[in-house]
Order: C-alpha cells, then structure tokens, then sequence
C-alpha cells in the first residue's frame, strides 16, 4: 500500500512538474537554487535573456539520479541538467560527451584544473562548468594591526593565522578567531577540504599518516587561541557583523551579510596555507546534457548563453555563485561581493592552489563522512585525546563508510583502482 | 438498532484511523528501520549507536536534565496553584502570566533565552553595568559546562513549568474545600492540611502532569540546541543530527526507538509510584 501510495504521489508531482513546463521550452533540471526566491530568479533574471525558452525545474540532490533514470528509460523529456560537479560524477554514463565545448571553455578563460574536473576522468568534456562558490577568510580591519610581521594576507600560513590570533588575544584579551563548529556550521568542510589536504596533500589516504598527526598537533595549539563560542557558530557572518569575532573561515553565501553590509569594515582573503600546499574546496556546479536529451542543439545554445560573461555577471548578482570564465567584474556590482570575488580569484589562482574536491562517489554517506572529520576534531581538540590513537579508530570508521559506498579516491588524493582505501 | 450500537464506532472512527496511520504506522516503521542493516536485520545500527562519541554525554545530559527539572517544576508549579488558592483579586491576569510560556514555541523560548545568556547578551550588559565583570563572560560554551547545564535548565524550568502548573490547578479546583475546613476544626496546622488532606487528593493531577511534563522533558530538543548547539548533546537532538546531517536514518531511528523506550518506563515508573492506595477512592 506505501508503495503505491509513493508512486501515486511521485506521480502527482511529476504531473506539476511536466505541467509547468511548456511544450515548447526546453527542460532544465537542477539541483542548484532550488528554494522558491531563488528558482524564480533564475527564471526571471538569469535565463531571461536565454536564446531557447527554457523551464527551469528544481529537483532535490537525492532524487536527482532517480528523476534522470526515469526519463531515460521513459519519456525523454530532459535536455539540460545543473548539478555539483559531485553530484554529476555518478551519472557519467547518462550523459552526452560535450567536447564541441572544448573550444568555448579554452576561449573563456576557464581555469584548467576546473576544466579537466569536468572529464570526470574520461577523455571527454561530459559537463561544462556553470559556475563556482567556495569558502574563504575574511577579517574585521580593527584585526589587521595584529598580523604578525612579514606576513601578507594573500599568502597567509597556518603557523602566521595562529600567531596571528594569538597576537590579538594578547592585544584584545579576547579569543577572536572563529570557526562554524555549531551544530548546522561547516566545519567538516573546513577540516576535509582546507585543513587536511594542507598537510597531507590528500583527505582520505593520509587520514593518519605522520603528516596528519603533525597537522592535529599544530591545529590544537591554534584552537588556543580559538573563540570558544566556535561550537555553537553556524554562519560566521554573524559573529562577524556583532564584533565577537574578528577572523573567520567560512563559505562565501555565509559571509556575505557581513561583507554586503559593511564592505568598508571587513576584508576578504584565501584560505591559509600548510605544508604541501594552499588546499580549498571549489563548489563546482556543471551543466550537462543526457544522452536521450530531446533538444540538444537547443541545450548547447542555452549552454553557450549561461557562459557568456554578461550572463555569469547576472548570476553572481542573482545567487552569489561566482564566474567560472575570465571576467572583469562591473564597476557597479555590489562592493562586499567585489571583495569576495577578488578573494576567490585569489585563493584559486595562487601559486600553491591546492584544489579539494567535495566528497565524490559517496552518495547517501556523504553525512557519515564528515562526521568522521567532526568527530575526529571534537575528540583530539576539545576532549584533548590521544592524537595517533584517535586517528587509527576513525581511519577505521572512515573505511566502513568508504567500503559500503564503494566509493573511489577522489582529487587531491591519487586515483585508486576500486574503492579508496585509507593508508 | 443495528444502526444505534454501531453508531459510536462510526463517530470515533476518524480519531482512531488518525492515530494508527499518523502514529501507529510510523512507529512500526521507526521500528523495522531502526534494526535494517545493510546485510539485512540486526543490531548493527544499534551498536552503531552505542558506539558513537555522543552517545554517553547525550544520555547523561538527558537524564541528568530530567531528573533536575521535573522535581523543580513539580515543587514550584506546586506552590503556584497553592499561592493561587488565596488569590482574590486578579486571579485571572496572575494565571494568565503564568501561562505565557505554555504559548511560546519550543525553539523561540530557546531564542530568547540564548539572547538573554550569550556574550554580549542581556544578563551579560545588567553585570557589566552592575560592575560584576569587566568584559563579555561566555557562559554557553564547553569551557563552561556548569554554567551551561544551568542555563539549560532554567531555560527548560521556565519554558514549561506552565504545563505541570495549568494540570495542577485544574486538579486543585477539583477539591472540596469543606476537607480542608473540616481538617481546620479539628486543629491541623497548614503544613498538616497541605501535606495530609490537599496532596493525597492531588496525587491524580501529579500522576498525570508527572507523566506529561516527564515524556516532554525526555523529549527535550529545540531549547537545548539553540542554547546548548552541540556542546549538550541530548537522545532528541542525536536522532537529528544523524537523521539530518549524518543522513544515516537507522541510527537516527535507533536513538527515536530508544527515546520512546526510555519515556514508556518514565510513565510505567511513575504509574506505579502514584497509583490509588488501598482505601482511597481515586
């Protein structure tokens, strides 16, 4: 009976979906903007001026693969799809190779490590990067005097961050570096895509190599000097914004309150880097066009037009997400998102980048995933427990969710042949 | 007659059909969940569980805050409806105040209270005025986890003391005040007429508000994750994090099917101890 009741519901939902889109309009399905303000945005703003009409058709992450599934086999009625870059390694057997692409990607300035991202790892182009977000620092200017000497916000350390913060302490009295450990914060984000991969180079074959105990080692000395109100941080622009906090790691969409309305207070930085390397995690969304795409001439044009730089411009204004192609950002755009844009320009294009990406191939265990890194941090920084043994338990837990995704390493961390195994 | 005796069953169809399909279904469901693992039925999930580093914090916290907050809310909604005995004028407004909370949502109050005790807080600005600290004092961190327990529970004391106390009242209304008199003339002092005459009589109402306020403090959730975040981990606020964030809905199910377990012998235990003894006629 549930299951029919499931399929009768599925059923009405798809007959809304097909009914909101027009015959003659071409079917994009996302898994990006998918809240109502933000969905009528990209129809009202961003695919406006689109040379194809298009319906725009928000569709949850974990339904995403089933929804696509379905219309391969059945109606063929999806010609375009928006996705993390994530969330498109999966379907790579669904989709059309793009490489007539190739040429527009190369002309527009797409960074070539974003580019070869969007193979996933054939030798075709199989989606074309769509637009970017990431998270970074950023800084209240009252912390500025307290950087230690010789140091350069553009080129930060994590040895120069925690002098830094212990600069300030010592100045203010107070802890005035934050993190978002709260409950709904990202701080697994931060330790699997910037710390981490920092020491070792990679995030899931290092897990307790020599390099990550130096790395928890360096970090508890740092959390000295680390707001203890961190734990209950989710967006850091509001600590920020109230003054409780003067440095701050977080994602650019959980900045922004702060930098858009006080963009003459605050500056924005690149992440730290550590020992092998500036590591950060690119938020990649791609398009990509399944193989039973009824329009693919049309999705090509809608491609071609989402990438133009003008139109990269009105999806920064309308999202937050940032240009995947060269692109010179208008004089008029808003100043706290000039200063975000020129800090991921900079954390992606500095010497040591280290692109992280988010977990691949994990599907339904991403959550088990960073709850590995959270716990890890919670056990060795706030419950002060033996570094090495900590590691050789969670390396262990970290193999149970890896073995039951039967998920491969993913970049930084070398290729594997099967499922990614943990040193 | 046919149509007589089966009229009642018709009229309490929908609330019974209601209940098995809002809340009998997805109980055995939370069930069948909590003990599917991916090689098929056991106790993996609920090793899982066991296992996790939360996991003896989030039961210590929960019953230390249950066994803290009940007795106090017990003990003060107690004198509360007492006070209100001998109220004459203003009865109403008095009983209406003391209600307010019962209208405010779980998560507000703990917004309010978080508001209240975070660094640059209200508490915080009244005792750097007063002149009792010289800067922003956290007290909601896990630097400071007595303070924070004791934020909790006043948070949790406040929020639904309401509960016990509207239960109570209705109880105390319920009896006749010539028991008291009569005790009165025979020269029981108050203490011998609140302890000999009022709280037998009473016991029904405790009974009932003891195991209302019990399964609801068991259920403790939004107050302590907006004051507590991830530094009071409780059963409730487990079974959302690996429902929500973990995404692992087995042992998310785990901690719902422990939870329901824990709260079904807080009743039974609180049944038993208040059950009519011989002679009385509750």
């Amino acid at each position: 009976m549930f299951k029919k009741l499931a399929i009768l519901s599925g059923a009405i939902i798809l007959s809304f979906t097909i009914a909101e889109a027009r015959a003659d309009e071409l079917n994009f399905l996302s898994t990006q903007m998918r809240p109502l303000e933000e969905a009528q945005k990209a129809r009202a703003q961003i695919l406006k001026g689109s040379p194809v009409p298009v319906a725009y058709l928000p569709e949850e992450p974990p339904q995403l693969p089933i929804h696509l599934r379905a219309d391969e086999q059945g109606a063929h009625t999806i010609s375009l799809v928006g996705a993390l870059h994530g969330e498109l390694a999966p379907l790579a057997s669904m989709l059309q190779p793009l490489d007539q692409e190739d040429k527009l990607i190369t002309q527009s300035g797409v960074p070539e490590h974003v580019a070869k991202l969007a193979k996933l790892g054939t030798d075709h182009l199989m989606y074309v990067p769509w637009m970017q977000a990431t998270y970074i620092m950023a800084a209240n200017k009252k912390a500025l005097p307290y950087l230690p000497a010789g140091a350069n916000l553009n080129t930060l350390t994590y040895a120069q961050l925690s002098e830094w913060a212990a600069n300030a302490e010592k100045a203010t009295g107070q802890r005035v570096l934050g993190f978002p450990a709260g409950p709904t914060g990202l701080m697994a984000r931060f330790l699997e895509g910037y710390l981490l991969p920092s020491y070792t180079g990679g995030v899931v074959v290092g897990y307790r190599s020599a390099d990550a105990v130096s790395m928890w080692d360096a970090y508890k000395a740092l959390w000295m000097h680390v707001s203890p109100n961190s734990t209950n941080y989710n967006f850091m622009q509001e600590p920020l914004l109230s003054g409780d906090v003067l440095i701050a790691w977080d994602h650019v969409a959980r900045l922004q309150n702060a930098f858009r309305s006080k963009p003459d207070d605050f500056v924005a930085f690149p992440a730290p880097a550590g020992p092998k390397g500036r590591a950060f995690m690119p938020v990649l969304v791609g398009v990509a066009v399944p193989k039973t795409a009824p329009n693919t001439s049309g999705a090509l044009q809608v491609i071609d037009y989402l990438l133009k730089p003008e139109t990269q411009i009105t999806t920064l204004r309308a999202s937050s997400f940032f240009p995947v192609v060269q692109v010179a950002l208008p004089e008029d755009l808003d100043p706290g998102l000039k200063l975000e844009g020129a800090a991921v320009a900079a954390q992606q294009g500095a010497k040591d980048a280290l692109p992280t990406l988010l977990p691949v191939g994990l599907g339904s265990h991403g959550g088990e995933f960073d709850k590995i890194f959270v716990d890890t941090f919670q056990r060795v920084v706030l419950r002060n427990q033996p570094v090495k043994q900590v590691l050789n338990r969670e390396a262990e837990d970290m193999q149970r969710v890896l073995d039951t995704a039967k998920a491969p390493c993913w970049s930084p961390d070398p290729a594997s042949e099967g499922t990614c195994k943990v040193k | 007659m046919r149509g007589q005796t089966l009229r009642p069953y018709l009229l309490i169809m929908p609330s019974l059909a209601f209940l098995l399909l809002l809340f009998f279904v997805p109980l055995v469901q939370t069930v069948a969940l909590a003990f599917s693992t991916t090689t098929g039925t056991g106790v993996g999930n609920f090793v899982q569980m066991l296992d996790d580093l939360d996991f003896r914090d989030s039961v210590r916290n929960t019953f230390g805050l249950v066994l803290c907050v009940v007795p106090l809310q017990l003990l003060a909604a107690l004198g509360m409806s007492m006070m209100l005995r001998h109220v004459r004028w203003g009865r109403d407004i008095i009983l209406w105040i003391w209600t307010i909370p019962l209208g405010i949502s779980d998560l507000a109050a703990g917004l309010v209270w978080l508001a209240i005790l975070t660094d640059k807080g209200y508490l915080n600005t009244i005792l750097f005025e007063v002149g009792v600290i010289s800067g922003p004092q956290s007290w909601l961190t896990y630097e400071t986890p007595g303070a924070l327990f004791l934020a909790i529970l006043t948070a949790e004391f406040w929020r639904a003391t309401a509960i016990v106390f509207v239960v109570l009242v209705a109880g105390v209304q319920l009896i006749p005040r010539e028991y008291e008199e009569a005790a009165s003339v025979f020269g029981a002092t108050a203490w011998q007429r609140f302890r000999r005459v009022t709280l037998p009589l009473l016991r029904p109402s405790i009974q009932t508000a003891l195991i209302l306020r019990t399964v609801l403090a068991f259920e403790a959730f939004a107050v302590v994750l907006a004051v507590g975040g991830r530094n009071f981990p409780v059963l409730v606020s487990q079974a959302y994090l690996w429902q929500f964030t973990n995404q692992n809905y087995n042992v998310a199910a785990c901690y719902a099917v422990l939870v329901t377990l824990v709260s079904l012998a807080a009743t039974l235990v609180i049944l038993i101890a208040l059950r009519p003894r011989a002679g009385e006629s509750a």
